[in-house]
């Protein structure tokens, strides 16, 4: 299982500090655990420092301030100014509610880089309803002052089959709205999104007629907006790079201080993820079973072990597989040459078929209420 | 939007923007640091020759210039 000794280690270069589960928006597509509210503590304004000074100094140097809403967190202008003098780039992911222009101006005087805000979608009416907040009239308020005080912006917008046909429109409204980078994030079916998968997943005719537009739009705006498609990998026969491997470069502390090799693996069985506040960033990284787990291909079965690929994707997503198959050590069935890739075909009939139906089911929102059922 | 830093893990000058990090050998970022807005091209290409003692630097360094650009890292004065 833990790598070989033999194995070189990288170190991290990407941070991200999720720094608390609390949200006012209830996104049924969230990438939070479903049950995270049981993991409803906060590690403190030291440990979040401590963890930045030892993680830069490992050579991380992007930073993602996330959570839930971090800007729920106090002491986020304190910690922004801390990543600042060790050097970081650090990047705010925030739904943007909450966000007025003076704490835009304090958090710039920190020394924060950049602001991504997230839109549901490109109508009101649509927007509030996915965020299950009345929301989308500030976040593009928001969206203007970041541009008004000199942030590049990126504007996310998570892709579905309840706004994947607004996409023309959503293109117009980031560049209406002055985005330097769009992010168009073809939702990945984990934590929220999977619980609402036929509900959300759309069929392959609504992906490519999307991409399509997508595609075109990037260069009519070739110079001006960076539109980045995160594909959907349902839809494509070979699993992605997750993390660009495991422990490799990706590392996620989350609120409760828990450091994951990705945001997903507290999910994975048996990984005894370790806490910022028993272990040193340096320890956690280098020796700890978690990070050592899938590092290398040592831990691979057939048909990825003998694969020419295996360097190339690592074996997909852990956490896919496990969540698909039960067994996190099996090809992600997302590869064509997985032997469970039928999972994948009965995950995208069983959307198509919902999508047909007349009878409507309701979406699950991300609350503590729902959380507390899964906890 | 980019901000050009050196990296002590990784012993590298690095550029760094929204999500992202490119990672320069030596001679693009000795080409980046003289981007400063008060030089030409032909003075950077100028300086970078008598710097390393060499000369037919041109077509090097305006062909990085033009992807530079492209890329936002650098912008027309």
């Amino acid at each position: 299982m833990a790598g070989s000794n033999k194995l070189k280690i990288t170190p991290p270069r990407w941070l991200l500090a999720e720094l608390t589960y609390k949200c006012p928006l209830q996104c049924p597509y969230c990438s939070n655990p479903v049950d995270y509210a049981k993991h409803s503590s906060e590690i403190g304004t030291e440990d979040w420092k401590r963890v930045l000074t030892q993680a830069r100094k490992m050579g991380a140097v992007q930073l993602g301030f996330s959570g839930g809403e971090p800007l729920t967190r106090q002491d986020l202008p304190e910690l922004v100014q801390h990543a600042r003098q060790l050097g970081y780039y650090s990047n705010l992911i925030t739904s943007g509610y909450g966000l007025t222009e003076e704490k835009i101006i304090q958090l710039k005087e920190a020394g924060l880089d950049h602001i991504q805000i997230s839109i549901q979608a490109s109508t009101q009416e649509l927007n509030d309803h996915l965020a299950g907040t009345e929301s989308y009239q500030t976040k593009k308020e928001v969206a203007h002052l970041v541009k008004k005080h000199g942030y590049p912006m990126v504007l996310c917008v998570v892709i579905h089959r309840e706004n994947i046909h607004q996409m023309p429109e959503i293109l117009a409204m980031a560049e209406e709205l002055g985005a330097d980078y769009l992010e168009l994030a073809n939702t990945q079916y984990y934590g929220w999104a999977h619980k609402n998968r036929d509900l959300l997943m759309p069929t392959k005719e609504q992906f490519e007629e999307a991409e399509a537009i997508a595609q075109a739009y990037k260069e009519k705006v070739a110079g001006k907006m960076k539109i980045y498609y995160v594909i959907p990998d349902f839809h494509e026969d070979r699993p992605k790079a997750c993390m660009n491997g495991w422990g490799t470069t990706f590392l996620t502390i989350a609120p409760d201080g828990v450091a994951l090799p990705c945001h997903s693996a507290r999910d994975l069985p048996g990984l005894d993820c370790p806490n910022v506040t028993e272990h040193s960033i340096e320890e956690i990284w280098n020796e700890s079973k978690a990070f050592n787990f899938f590092r290398g291909n040592e831990w691979m079965k057939e048909p990825c072990s003998s694969c020419d690929e295996k360097e190339k994707d690592f074996g997909g997503c852990r956490c896919q597989a496990y969540m698909l198959t039960g067994d996190m050590y099996k090809t992600d069935p997302v590869c064509s040459k997985s032997p469970d890739r039928h999972v994948i075909h009965e995950a995208l009939d069983s959307a198509r078929e919902s999508a047909l139906s007349a009878d409507e089911q309701p979406l699950i929102f991300r609350n503590s209420k729902n959380s507390k059922k899964y906890s | 939007m980019h901000r050009l830093q050196w990296e002590e893990a990784q012993q590298k000058d690095v550029i760094l923007y929204p999500e992202g990090m490119v990672e320069l050998n030596q001679s693009s970022a000795e080409i980046l640091k003289l981007c400063d807005g008060s030089r030409t091209p032909i003075q950077i290409i100028t300086e970078l020759e008598e710097k390393f003692s060499t000369s037919g630097l041109t077509n090097d360094v305006n062909s990085f210039l033009e992807d530079a650009l492209q890329n936002g890292w650098i912008q027309q004065a």
